[in-house]
């Protein structure tokens, strides 16, 4: 056995059946009896239902049955709830309209669910979809944030003016126009978080089950937090209590954020299965999944900073507009909030900051978190606007972000906007990252590309961003409806092997490689004694869920403390196998020892006796070796970094080719490198992916025409450089394991670099900024149009 | 999918009858694009004749003047072959650019060129090469062949069997992929032989695949990327999406027709 425990980068056990074909999806999951649904979706963006005849949809061949909205409303089935409500500026609580499951009287997006096939195949089930008869009255729509605030703007909720869901703001607005006021310089940016579309590799997909003998619902789901699932579902839309719905989200092929949400479907087969008594599958397809899966960002943001002479930042003031979608999806008021003002300070001391934002209904996909999920939007506008303050004060982009950085001795360090850092060196890490990706050789690239003919730039980005969300009492002071612990139970069997349930959830993380070195750490035993299971709501005594980079530093600090509660009891009942007094037990590499002695009993055999207490302190403890801890953090874990990226630009074609990404992050401590590194390429590909290629794009009518894969870029291999990951770490003050997390920080701190570096190779065409993706057509655009004056110059 | 009848015959004339008695019916070569026409419900066939039973259909042959392709020939056989690579070398190059390695292995030269699509690589090497479209029925040139986008001179009851190309003395292609699909936003086939200059442009005609005859005279006359210089396209007839403008068609097909020319050498 070689070493395996914290800092090992021992290989991802899980990934033996996924890359073999072996997993077991809910796709792969099939019930005895069971039934297929098919859901007809909206083909408008807007539009009132005027009737729909079902009629011969529930005639058709191999049907079961069909529903509508209104149907389903009438059996009492709720609506879709939203998990976090956002306050006015005026302390009014922001727009809530209803999100009923299927359409009720009006469908708000292209794709809204208007009604349900239930059959015994897909095919039937899609035959007799076809034959539903909808009559629509199409209305005007309002698919983007510009169409859906402009005056007399149709209204996507009747009841919601304006389409505004709230108008909220953070900071001290007074301090910040004083600020401006005494001003040096201003720089000021307008620019746009381009909408993005997630495409986890995996589409969703739900299994409803109904035991009539015992009432009992079961849901397999594709989910990042099955509990989350089950409180949603069974509280507020199908009325189940807890002990009849079991939720179980197996393996799953990604989520990206887009696998938090509950979603219409996972509540139409629970409720169809036990109104048929036979269980419900329904499977999207890819079609369906850019229609109906949260899309992620979409901002439009104008910011300024205060400048004095020395390149200081003396205030930032920002107004965004955050699009909702036509509904609120779970979690989606507070991620142009709470996730994103509060991270405006970024690693800079900005002494004032104000913020203001507005968030908007349009009739598009609900927008909520993905990867990153309001970090990345706070980042891209900060990190693009301290180049606009380097351009203006004519200082060195390196240098401005030095002079202005949160240095190392500051810490704990409280920002103007709420949070307060625990940790970090973001000059380490700057310099780190400097070195890697040799900043200082540039010039020297940049003009052996220009002999090649080719437009060669750079772009840096220093980032932070504020994960393992949450601790309760903060959040829900904030608006949050649940708490943000993480729960842990560790059950160590009577032979010694430790079974470790976790609320978290792994979909593609590779937690059962990670937090199996954890505890084999912990309880220093071979990883192969440790198994680690998560997704099912029967088996696991609770949990949040995995999102918001939360799993090792929230789930894994609940396990450090299920564990510190074993040992204490494995203390004393070894303390009475040894006849020694507990305070002299030592636990150390997986044996209770008697300080100072060599008497010692393994783990093993402390179990053994925990389970079969015949020589045992029966009278002081009871038997049995298993512990729950729930965890609740103290506060947010801020990893922070340097992104240095490096483009060359075909002037003929506007072809963009990221030549190099180097990536220093700060992520606290590391229990798996490689798993780190793969999280942090993961991540930056996505990032490059939103800079460079992806977009989701509706006309005016409301129509998606990102549909397909045809449309929507996403990010390939060929599309990507080589990407150098580092690490130089501060330790998270407030966990036991001194954990940042990692799964966001790509995706969160690569975009404003490479944009960057894009400005930077078309500097000679007077570009400041651009907006993302920065494909070939727009960057031929800019070429093409300043092609005269680089002529005459 | 809808349902279907499913044939699998084993000789062409087999196939064609199977056609000609069903008007609703459909030939399938690779499947690579009538099954997700299919599984979106996009076409309805009331039959299915699959053509990858007919072994006659497959093969590569080469002469000292042409090089014949059969129709169920897939472009992974086209890029993999030694005969080809070294008669036409810009055909196999090109094949082995199309789609990803699954779709290679099971599309095939009938499908491509039988469905044009506007955005497909084939039709420009077919074009350019001045190939001859081989039927059940008839040999059709390639000036005849493609007639509009997704449109082509076959009849109801018509199967490509093979095309033959002429052995260029100079030929490349040169593509600029869509940035999603990967299909030609523009692909620019460029030859010199037999039949004078021919310069085919894909993925930017509304209409299909079509014949550059500005660029043509140009090279006719100099054979070099300079005699492009400054020969425009007409933005008239060229295709605008969200991925790229007419303009910027244009402009690509000026590009990429240099740099195919450059690549001829
Ligand atoms: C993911 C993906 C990426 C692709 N990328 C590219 C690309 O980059 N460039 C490119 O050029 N193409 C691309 N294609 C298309 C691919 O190259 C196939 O050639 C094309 O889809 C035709 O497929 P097929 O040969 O399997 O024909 P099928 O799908 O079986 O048939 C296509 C059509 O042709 C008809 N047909 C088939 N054979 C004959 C025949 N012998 N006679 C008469 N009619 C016939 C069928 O009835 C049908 O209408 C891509 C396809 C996919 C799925």
């Amino acid at each position: 056995m070689g070493f395996e425990g914290i800092g090992a980068s021992v290989r991802r056990r899980e990934d033996l059946r996924f890359v073999s074909g072996r997993g077991t999806y809910t796709d792969d999951i099939n019930r005895p009896g069971q039934l297929y649904a098919v859901i007809l979706r909206s083909p408008h963006a807007h539009a009132r239902i005027r009737g729909i005849d079902t009629a011969a949809a529930k005639a058709a061949p191999g049907v079961a049955a069909v529903f509508t909205g209104d149907e389903m409303a009438a059996d009492g089935v709720g609506g879709l709830p939203c998990g976090w409500q956002v306050k006015n500026k005026d302390g009014t609580p922001m727009a809530e309209p209803p999100h009923p499951v299927l359409a009720v009287g009006k469908v708000r997006h292209v794709g809204d669910p208007v009604a349900v096939v239930i059959a015994e195949t897909r095919s039937r089930a899609r035959d007799a979809a076809e034959l539903i008869s909808v009559d629509y009255e199409v209305l005007p729509a309002v698919p983007t944030l510009e169409a859906a605030q402009k005056p007399g703007a149709p209204l996507v909720h009747d009841g919601v003016a304006g389409n505004i869901c709230y108008d909220w703001h953070l900071g001290d607005k007074d301090a910040v126009d004083a600020a401006f006021a005494k001003a040096h310089k201003v720089a000021r940016l307008e620019l746009v978080n381009n909408r993005l579309i997630p495409n986890a590799m995996e589409p969703r997909a739900a299994v409803g089950e109904f035991d009539p003998m015992s009432g009992e619902y079961t849901l397999y789901t594709t989910s990042q937090n099955p509990h989350v699932i089950r409180l949603l579902m069974g509280a507020f839309v199908l009325h189940i209590p807890e002990h009849k719905l079991r939720v179980v989200a197996p393996d799953v092929g990604g989520g990206f954020g887009s696998k938090i949400y509950h979603y219409a479907e996972e509540a139409i087969v629970t409720w169809a299965a036990g109104k048929l008594k036979r269980p419900v599958k329904w499977t999207a397809d890819r079609a369906e999944s850019f229609m109906s899966d949260a899309h992620g960002r979409d901002h439009v943001t104008v910011a300024e900073m205060a400048l004095d002479r020395d390149g200081r930042f003396l205030a930032l003031r920002v107004r965004t507009q955050a699009n909702m979608g036509a509904y609120l999806s779970t979690f989606a008021p507070c991620v142009p909030t709470y996730l994103y003002a509060t991270l405006l300070a970024g690693v800079y001391t900005t002494p004032a900051i104000y913020a203001e934002v507005k968030a908007v209904f349009t009739n598009s996909v609900p927008v909520d978190a993905y990867r990153g999920a309001g970090r990345p939007e706070a980042t891209f506008l900060l990190e693009r606007l301290v180049d606009i303050c380097a351009l203006e004060m004519g200082m060195d982009r390196v240098e401005i972000r030095r002079r202005n950085f949160i240095p190392a001795s500051a810490f704990p360090y409280q920002t103007p906007v709420a949070l307060q850092y625990d940790s970090g060196d973001y000059t380490a890490t700057l310099d780190a990252c400097l070195k890697a990706a040799d900043w200082a050789g540039f010039e020297a690239r940049r003009a052996e590309a220009k002999r090649r003919g080719k437009l060669r730039g750079i772009g840096i980005s220093t980032y932070i961003e504020a994960c393992g969300i949450a601790p309760s009492a903060v959040v829900g002071s904030l608006g949050a409806r649940a708490g943000l612990y993480e729960v842990a139970n560790i059950r160590v069997n009577p032979t010694g092997s430790i079974t470790v349930f976790t609320g978290t959830h792994s979909h593609g993380q590779g937690h059962e490689t990670t937090f199996a070195q954890l505890i084999a750490d912990q309880f220093g035993v071979p990883m192969s004694q440790v198994e680690i299971v998560h997704g099912d709501t029967a088996r696991i005594p609770f949990g949040m869920g995995t999102y918001g980079s939360r799993s090792i530093a929230v789930g894994g600090s609940a396990m450090v403390k299920a564990a510190e509660k074993i040992i204490a009891k494995g203390k004393r009942i070894a303390a009475h196998l040894l006849e020694a007094s507990a305070d002299d037990i030592e636990f150390k590499d997986g044996k209770f020892q008697v300080a100072g002695t060599d008497r010692a009993k393994t783990l093993a055999e402390v179990s053994l006796a925990a389970y079969v207490p015949h020589n045992y302190p029966i009278e002081e403890l009871e038997p049995g070796l298993e512990e729950t801890a729930f965890y609740d953090p103290k506060n947010f874990t801020y990893p922070g970094g340097c992104h240095i990226c490096e483009v060359e630009i075909d002037p003929d074609t506007g072809v963009v080719e990221v030549v190099n990404f180097t990536a220093v992050d700060d992520v606290g401590r590391v229990i798996n490198p490689m798993i780190v590194e793969g999280q942090i390429q993961g991540g930056v590909a996505q990032g490059i992916g939103q800079a460079l290629l992806e977009t989701c794009v509706y006309d005016a009518d409301g129509q998606l025409l990102s549909g397909s894969m045809m449309d929507y870029t996403m990010p390939r291999a060929d599309d990507l450089p080589n990407i150098t990951v580092g690490t130089a770490i501060t330790l998270c003050t407030h966990n036991p394991l001194g954990v940042k997390g990692c799964g966001e920080v790509g995706a969160i701190g690569s975009p404003p670099a490479v944009i960057g570096a894009v400005v930077d190779a078309l500097k000679d065409y007077g570009v400041r900024h651009l907006d993302m993706p920065a494909t070939p057509h727009r960057l031929w655009q800019i070429i093409n149009a300043n092609r005269p004056r680089m002529a005459a110059e | 999918m809808y349902d279907f009848a499913y044939h699998r015959p084993s000789s062409v004339a087999d196939a064609v009858k199977l056609l000609a008695a069903d008007p609703d019916a459909k030939v399938m070569s690779g499947g690579m694009t009538l099954i997700p026409t299919l599984k979106q419900r996009l076409a309805r066939p009331s039959a299915i004749i699959d053509l990858s039973g007919i072994q006659d259909l497959v093969g590569i042959s080469v002469s000292a003047s042409a090089v014949t392709i059969k129709a169920m020939t897939t472009h992974a056989a086209v890029a993999s072959s030694a005969e080809v690579r070294k008669a036409i070398p810009a055909l196999a190059e090109m094949a082995a650019h199309i789609g990803d390695a699954q779709v290679r292995n099971r599309g095939t030269l009938g499908g491509s060129i039988a469905n044009h699509d506007p955005a497909a690589d084939y039709p420009a090497a077919v074009l350019a090469l001045g190939a001859t479209v081989h039927t059940n029925t008839r040999r059709i040139a390639a000036d005849d062949f493609f007639t509009g986008m997704f449109s082509t001179a076959l009849a109801a009851d018509e199967i490509v069997t093979a095309v033959e190309f002429p052995i260029p003395e100079k030929a490349a292609y040169v593509k600029f992929p869509n940035p999603a699909s990967r299909y030609a936003m523009v692909g620019v086939f460029v030859a010199k032989g037999p039949a004078g200059v021919r310069v085919a442009i894909t993925g930017a005609g509304a209409n299909g695949v079509f014949r550059h005859h500005a660029m043509e005279e140009a090279l006719a006359r100099n054979w070099s990327p300079d005699a492009l210089e400054g020969v425009g396209t007409d933005q008239e007839g060229l295709n605008g999406d969200i991925h790229a403008s007419k303009e910027y068609r244009a402009h690509l097909v000026g590009v990429m027709a240099k740099r195919a020319v450059a690549k001829a050498g």
